[in-house]
Parts: structure tokens; sequence; C-alpha cells
């Protein structure tokens, strides 16, 4: 190997840390801004908040960035969420326990996702609207079976609480995702197919990848995470809501992977990434929350933090690969 | 003794109702090399993704070493030993090399985790044998020039152990330095004795000095087979010429 091997190897390393260090750099600004202007940030209490804010966009990032890298989107995700807990709920008030209520709710989640993925690859429907079709029919159906009306998440206080309702439970879990699903994404045949489907339909197609499977299987991954996620939110409130979850969680997945370096043209992305975007986000939420800024002006920060991420991302990630587009 | 290992009888393929390909025959033996020749469209790359069971045919039969097969996929296909570098050389650009170089074919450890490091060596080391230059087997294939990105799915080709190994104009992004390794890599396979390849080019000079056998394909049928040492380039052209007088006078 000669000395230009090297410099272009260290050269491509050190740029993709900073890549992923300028995200990490963002997120301790942001820490180091709220703790300096209100004493309240670096709480234990105020860290709680903070991770329960962070737990659920981080866990639906992960789903959100294998679809993104395969070249979809699932914009039905939140409505799973508000549904996957009713689910549970109403399997247990029938009588048969909140385990099987779960499993029922995990079936149904990986059904929407085999129905968005179906659609999508083999009717050849383009996910943005599959999802925006799926998204308003699941939301129907979700508020048909509970009239409108919240109702007590069942189970005793040791299931809440193992399930998110104490202190970092829920955060913990979302860490537990983000590490499989960075293993899957990086150290498994499954990521790097994704990757590859993302990357170049045609030629994955033409290695022998089964594209139509990749897709398919990440949309029902997706759905399950966000069932997942409903439960988890659903027990640490205590309450089962059909308007929790919507749009508003899926856009903050979404844009927690795209903050942490996910392209929305597909190809490439990180989960590690989309656990610190969704932090950034969950830091400006919690943060502005104290300094008492409203919701509107939020969403305009927001709006903003995800524009210069954006453009960051996609100029950033041009110099990595040598100056191609 | 020469033993076919590859048998297509008269296939056709037609995409609604473009016809590519309206009954073409080839084989190939063991240790040659047949080259296929003909003008843009004229189904060349179909007739290839037939074989690597990327297309299904509209009709007709194929036999691997003598024996009837109806491929089911790509996958398939390789498991019975057919390789293919495809014209667009179904690379990802936002895979590393190495990750490109075992596309679908991973190494794994018994945990059945990707062996990253393996990988990254056994391509280095493939890339070296072959004498083509890459920065580092890390870097994204979307910083490759033309050519070497040829060269990597050329060389992913070769060293998957093909039986019969098929390629679509890979030299066309090649410079000569470049085309040279590829002709050499592709004459040390033929040495071997047990591959078949089937290349597709388009530079008649150097497909005669490559392949053992000729074939010409003119909009989806086989206009002139044989011997690379019984022709020339100008009787190829000839050929050609009268395909393309008697194409004029039927439209007039
Ligand atoms: N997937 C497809 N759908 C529809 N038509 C196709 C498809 N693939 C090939 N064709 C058509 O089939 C014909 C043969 O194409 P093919 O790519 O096999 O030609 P070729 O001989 O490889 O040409 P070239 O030298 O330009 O590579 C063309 O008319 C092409 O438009
Ligand atoms: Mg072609």
């Amino acid at each position: 190997m000669s000395a230009t091997t090297l410099t272009f190897r260290q050269r491509g390393t050190k740029l993709l840390a900073l890549r992923e260090a300028s995200i990490i750099v963002v997120a301790l600004v942001l820490v180091i801004y709220f703790s300096v202007v209100n004493a309240n940030f670096l709480t234990g209490p105020n860290l709680q908040t903070l991770s329960q804010f962070i737990a659920p966009s981080a866990i639906i990032a992960c789903g959100e960035i294998m679809l993104l890298i395969c070249g979809e989107i699932d914009l039905s995700v939140g409505q799973i969420f508000a549904l996957a807990p009713f689910i549970m709920a109403f399997t247990d008030h029938a009588g048969l326990g909140m385990f099987v209520g779960f499993v029922f709710a995990m079936i149904v989640s990986a059904l929407v996702g085999l129905i968005n993925g179906a659609i999508t690859v083999l009717l050849k429907v383009p996910s943005f609207v599959t999802t925006l079709g799926t998204l308003f029919l699941i939301n129907g159906f979700t508020l048909t079976v509970s009239k409108g009306y919240p109702i007590n998440t069942p189970g005793g206080q040791t299931m809440a609480n193992i399930f998110g309702a104490a202190g970092y439970n829920e955060f913990l879990w979302a860490v537990l995702i983000v590490v499989i699903m960075h293993v899957v994404l990086r150290h498994r045949r499954w990521g790097l197919h994704t990757i590859a489907v993302g990357g170049n339909l045609t030629g994955a197609t033409e290695a022998g990848i089964n594209a139509a499977r990749i897709k398919i299987g990440n949309f029902m991954l997706t759905s399950m995470l966000g069932g997942i996620t409903g439960i988890l939110e659903a027990f640490r409130i205590g309450s089962t809501d059909p308007l929790a979850g919507g749009t508003n969680i899926m856009f903050l997945a979404v844009a927690s992977g795209v903050i942490g370096g996910t392209s929305l043209a597909g190809g490439s992305g990180t989960i590690i990434g989309g656990l610190i975007g969704a932090t950034v986000l969950g830091v400006l939420q919690d943060g502005f929350t104290l300094q008492g800024i409203n919701a509107f002006t939020f969403d305009m920060i927001i709006g903003a933090a995800i524009l210069i991420a954006m453009i960051a991302n996609i100029h950033v990630g041009r110099l990595n690969r040598g100056g191609r587009s | 003794m020469s033993t076919e290992s590859l048998r297509a009888t008269d296939i056709t393929k037609s995409f609604g109702n473009i016809s590519a390909l309206s009954g073409i025959s080839l084989h190939v033996n063991k240790g040659e090399v047949l080259g296929i020749l003909g003008d843009n469209g004229a189904g060349k790359s179909t007739l290839m993704k037939i074989i690597t069971g990327y297309h299904k045919p509209t009709s007709g039969q194929m036999f691997i070493n003598g024996e009837a097969v109806t491929l089911t996929s790509v996958d398939h296909a390789r498991s019975l030993g057919i390789e293919c570098v495809y014209q667009d050389l179904a690379l990802v650009n936002t895979l590393p090399i190495y990750h490109n170089m075992f596309l679908n074919r991973e190494l794994r450890n018994r945990f059945g985790m990707l062996d990253h490091g393996a990988m990254r060596k056994r391509a280095a080391a493939a890339l070296d044998d072959i004498g083509v230059q890459v920065p580092s087997v890390d870097d994204e294939v979307a910083m490759l020039s033309g050519g070497q990105r040829q060269a990597i799915a050329i060389a992913r080709a070769v060293y998957s152990n093909a039986k019969i190994l098929l390629l679509d104009e890979p030299l066309a992004a090649m410079g000569a330095r470049e085309a040279g390794l590829i002709i050499d890599l592709i004459q040390r396979q033929q040495a071997r004795g047990d591959i078949s390849i089937i290349m597709i080019m388009h530079n008649y000079a150097q497909t005669l000095e490559i392949a053992d056998r000729i074939m010409m394909m003119q909009r989806g049928t086989v206009t002139f087979e044989g011997n690379a040492r019984d022709t020339s380039v100008e009787a190829l052209l000839d050929i050609v010429r009268r395909e393309y007088r008697a194409m004029r006078a039927a439209a007039q």
C-alpha cells in the first residue's frame, strides 16, 4: 500500500468523524446554552422529562431511517402509535391478558407495515402516497373503535413502570432499540442490503438482492416500532388516547433522522445519528418549554433547525465524497 | 475435447409490444470465450440478463452442463455458477469498495455478523492481484473513475468462482493500460480451462483478439456465428453492411 492510500483513508475517516461530531457538538452547545440560561435545566426531574421527549422520536426514527435509506418513507407510523395500545387494551378487556394484547398489537402493526410495503413495492404506488392513505385509514379506524375517547391503560403499576413510566425506563428502551438497530444496519446483511437497495435499486437487484423483501420488511419494522412506542407512551402517561402520536411524532422521527445525517435521497444514513438528532430536538423542545417559549415559536425553531441540518447534511456529505454530488 | 457448459435455444423476449429478442440460440464450451457483437439495441444485454435470471424469457429453453434449467432468480443462476458484469456495473455508490466486491455474497462470522475485516482484506488482495489501483478499499465507489468502477465490477465477478462468466462491454470505460490488464485477466481465467466466458464487445479487432468464437446480433436475431480465427474485421463489417442494405431495401 502506498502513501497516498493512507492519506486518502485518513482524510475519509477524519471527515466522517467530523460529520458525526458536528451533530454532537450542536447537541452539547444547546445543553450548555440551556443550562446557563435556566438553572432548572440540568436537574434530575428535568433530565427525566427530557429523556421522555427524546425516547419516542428516537425509537420511531430507527424505523424511518431504515426506510429513508432504502428510498421510502412512512407517514402513517404516528397512527399505528395510537392504534396499537388500543388493541392491547381491548384484548385485555376481552380477558386475554396484556401479553396476548401486546402480541396482537404487534401483529396488527406488522400487518399495516405489510400493507404499506405491498402497495408501495408490488403496486408501485410511491410510499409518500401509500402511507398518506393508510394514515387517514388507520386514524379513522382508531377513532371509530375508541369512539374518540381516551381510556385508562390497563395493567398494574409495576408493568407501567417497567414499560416506561418509571425514571429513565422509556429512554432505556429507546437506547436498547437504537443499539439493536445500529447493529442491524452496520453489521448485518439486512442493513447492508437496505443501503444497497436505496443506493442503486437496479444494481442491487442485478446482484440478486430481493429489493421487495427488504423494503416490505422495513415497512413492517417501522410500523412495529411505531406500535411499540405507542404502547410505551400509553404506559408512561397512563391513558390510551386515540389522538396520541399522529403526524407530530412522525415528523419528529423523520426530522431526527435527517438532522442526524440520514439522506432523504436514500442510500445512506446512521441510527446513532438519529438518536443524536432526537436529542437535539428534545433539548430544543424541553429547553424552550422551560424558557416559557410557546408552541408556535417552537415550530418555527424546529423548521429552521431542519433546514439548517439538511443544508449541512448535503454540503458536508459532498465534501466527504470528494466533491462529487 | 470440448464440453458444453451453457446452451440457450430459441430465446425470445418481449417487453410489452417491443420484441427485444426473436429466437436467439447460443452455446459456449468450457474454456471458451464467446464474443458477441451487435448494434445498439440489438438485444445483447437483454440476452445476458436472461442468462443471469434477471429477466424471464418469453419463450425458449436454457441448458447448463447439458441439463435443462428454468432460472427462477439471480440467486438461482448464481448458485449454478453464473456471474455477470452488467453494462451498468451494478455498483452501489454509497457503499465502500469492499462491500461492493462482496455485494449479496457477504462474508460473515459465526454469529452471522458481517466480517468487515475479512472482506476488506480479500477485496484488497483481489484488486492487487489484478493490478487495479484504488486509493483504499474503504473508499465509496462514488469516488472512483469510470474505469476503476468497471475494474471493481469485473474483479467481483471473476473472484466469485464463476463457471460461466458474462461480461457486458467490460472494456467500455477502460484506458489502454487498464484494458490490457482486464484482457490479461480474462485470458488467465480462460487458461484455467473450466470456465466459460461470454463477452459483449463493440471493438471488432479487440474481440477477434480475445474470443474463440464470434456471434453477431441485430434486432434480436443472430446474423453471424463462427470461429474467430476463420473471420476478420473486414468480413464482419461486410456482414453488417449487407444486413444494413437488406434492411433498407425491406423498408422501401
Ligand atoms: N426493461 C426493458 N423494458 C423495455 N424495453 C427494454 C428493456 N430492456 C431493453 N429493452 C429494449 O430491448 C431492446 C434491446 O435492448 P438491449 O439493452 O438488450 O440492447 P443492447 O444490444 O444491449 O444495446 P447496447 O449496445 O446499446 O447496450 C431495446 O430496444 C430496448 O429498448
Ligand atoms: Mg447493452
